[in-house]
């Protein structure tokens, strides 16, 4: 894609009267000199690999290599909390499992990172699921998806290490907050308020997994990123607008990202790994 | 790049740069080695070093070597595959000083066959190799990539940009690099297209190209 900026793209899509999808799509035909059924195809394939992940994670008795990590997607499911709609629960739980799997050496679409794979996919296909939307306009999202993705990775960074978790959560939520929108008939405009709405909100959120490892609180953290989005989709759909445009959000995130010290990005030499708990996991693992 | 570096790709878990991004540095070091490998020392470096059997990289370097692309799920049992074909592993940790803290020196065995390969996951499941026995590169095998070693002498570089260029294939980016003045001079090229067999064995007939590999993208 060409496009460096966000404004750009919802410019582009209001201008011609297209979804933002389609515009990356065609950039994606254009860049690479291939087909739009190639294109298409190859986010089919990434659908499929999503739809399996979500399943993988339901199945019981799964515990990632360490044991830290496993089973919670079905703990949530299985339980009958009355505090959450039923929408928000599927989300959810979908999350912990993709975001399980991965812990287990499982088969996952990194989207925008590994550690943050849960996000799209759950926000995404619950929406699509639950509101009978068809699979057309589902792989449309995920371009759209994609695209917001790729600007961030173009402008800032998608690494913990590089920007701390709010470049890998708080990127993924963004994105499925605002390919959510575009799924559910928002106006261009309206993806970018929810992209905006939801990466703000993340700012500052550090990176600091015990040992070292995509478990404590990666996994759990995918949940709450992904009911993060929904937030983010019911304000921008009902018109609320985010005062900072997403392409001020982004660059203010890649600021946050360098100050942020380095012992809070993926250096597991401060916050919840320096713990107590956490200290004393990473020396239990030490010989593991 | 792609919309799908960013959703995607499609990959065994749990981490971008300490799986996926190792597999795809032990599958460029199979293909820089080319040959059948019998053994493998393989040294670890910093974060590498100190998470590598939470995040499966023994095993995703392994993976890589034995060919298996990021979303391959043999990468798990990789270790034991690499036994069965009689390939012999063995990893040590390290400080290789003054390298990414994602990095891996494989030392790669074969028959009547040695050579050193270091390669870095630089961030998401992006990475480069660093090093090629005694020669400094850099390139990510995201493009259709060659390795050519020539004579250090003037002219040398353009002959093989001509050839390139005879077969319409457009260089995207190019670095060369020697030792010692008037020795062997290494380039890296990055093209734009997959080059085929035949523009390979033109390169190889010059009489001042020593060595040419091809290493295809992901």
């Amino acid at each position: 894609m060409h496009y460096n900026k966000i404004r750009e793209l919802i410019e582009k899509a209001e201008k011609e009267d297209k979804k933002i999808s389609q515009i990356v799509i065609s950039e994606e035909m254009d860049e690479r000199e291939i087909g739009r059924e190639a294109v298409i195809d190859e986010m089919k394939e990434n659908l499929k690999i999503m739809r399996e992940s979500i399943e993988e994670g339901l199945i019981p008795g799964r515990k990632s290599a360490t044991g830290l990590t496993g089973g919670e997607a079905l703990t949530l499911q299985d339980s009958d909390t009355a505090l959450t709609t039923p929408l928000y629960k599927k989300v959810i739980v979908k999350a912990l499992a993709v975001a399980g799997v991965n812990a287990c050496m499982g088969k996952v679409v990194a989207g925008p990172t590994a550690g943050a794979s849960g996000i799209v996919p759950a926000v995404l296909l619950t929406l699509a699921e639950e509101n009978e939307i068809e699979e057309e306009k589902l792989i449309d999202a995920l371009f759209t998806a994609g695209g917001l993705g790729e600007i961030v990775s173009k402008k800032a960074t998608l690494a913990g290490a590089a920007g701390g978790c709010q470049a890998e959560c708080g990127v993924g939520s963004a994105m499925a907050a605002g390919a959510a929108v575009e799924l559910l008939g928002g106006s261009p405009q309206q993806v970018g308020d929810a992209f905006a709405l939801a990466l703000k909100n993340l700012l500052g959120l550090v990176c600091d997994p015990v040992a070292g490892l995509v478990e404590v609180p990666c996994v759990k953290r995918n949940g709450f990123a992904a009911s993060h989005a929904l937030t983010a989709v019911n304000m921008a759909l009902s018109g609320i607008q985010s005062v900072i445009p997403p392409d001020e959000v982004i660059q203010a995130m890649m600021e946050v990202g360098d100050l942020l010290p380095v012992s809070l990005k993926e250096t597991s030499e401060a916050g919840l790994a320096k713990t107590e708990t956490g200290q004393k996991i990473a020396e239990d693992l030490q010989d593991f | 790049m792609s919309v799908f570096n960013v959703l995607g790709p499609i990959m065994i878990g749990p981490s971008s740069s300490h799986t996926a991004g190792a597999v795809k540095v032990g599958y460029l070091a199979r293909s820089i080695f080319k040959d059948k490998l019998e053994k493998a020392d393989i040294y670890l470096h910093g974060s590498f070093a100190r998470t590598f059997k939470g995040h499966g990289t023994d095993r995703a370097l392994v993976g890589g070597l034995l060919g298996f692309k990021p979303d391959d799920e043999r990468i798990r049992d990789s270790l034991n595959i690499a036994k069965e074909r009689g390939i012999e592993i063995e990893f040590h940790l390290s400080d290789l000083r003054g390298v990414h803290p994602n990095t891996a020196k494989m030392k790669l065995y074969g028959e009547n066959k040695e050579m050193t390969i270091i390669g870095s996951s630089i961030g998401g499941s992006r990475i480069k190799i660093i090093q090629i026995d005694d020669y400094e590169v850099d390139f990510s095998g995201e493009m259709p990539t060659l390795w050519v070693l020539h004579k250090d002498e003037p002219g040398e570089v353009g002959i093989i940009t001509s050839i390139l260029g005879s077969y319409k294939l457009n260089i995207a980016s190019m670095e060369v690099f020697r030792n010692k003045k008037g020795e062997v001079g290494s380039a890296i090229i990055e093209l734009d297209h997959k080059v085929n067999d035949y523009v390979i064995s033109h390169l190889k007939n010059m009489d001042d190209i020593y060595q040419v590999r091809y290493i295809e993208p992901f």
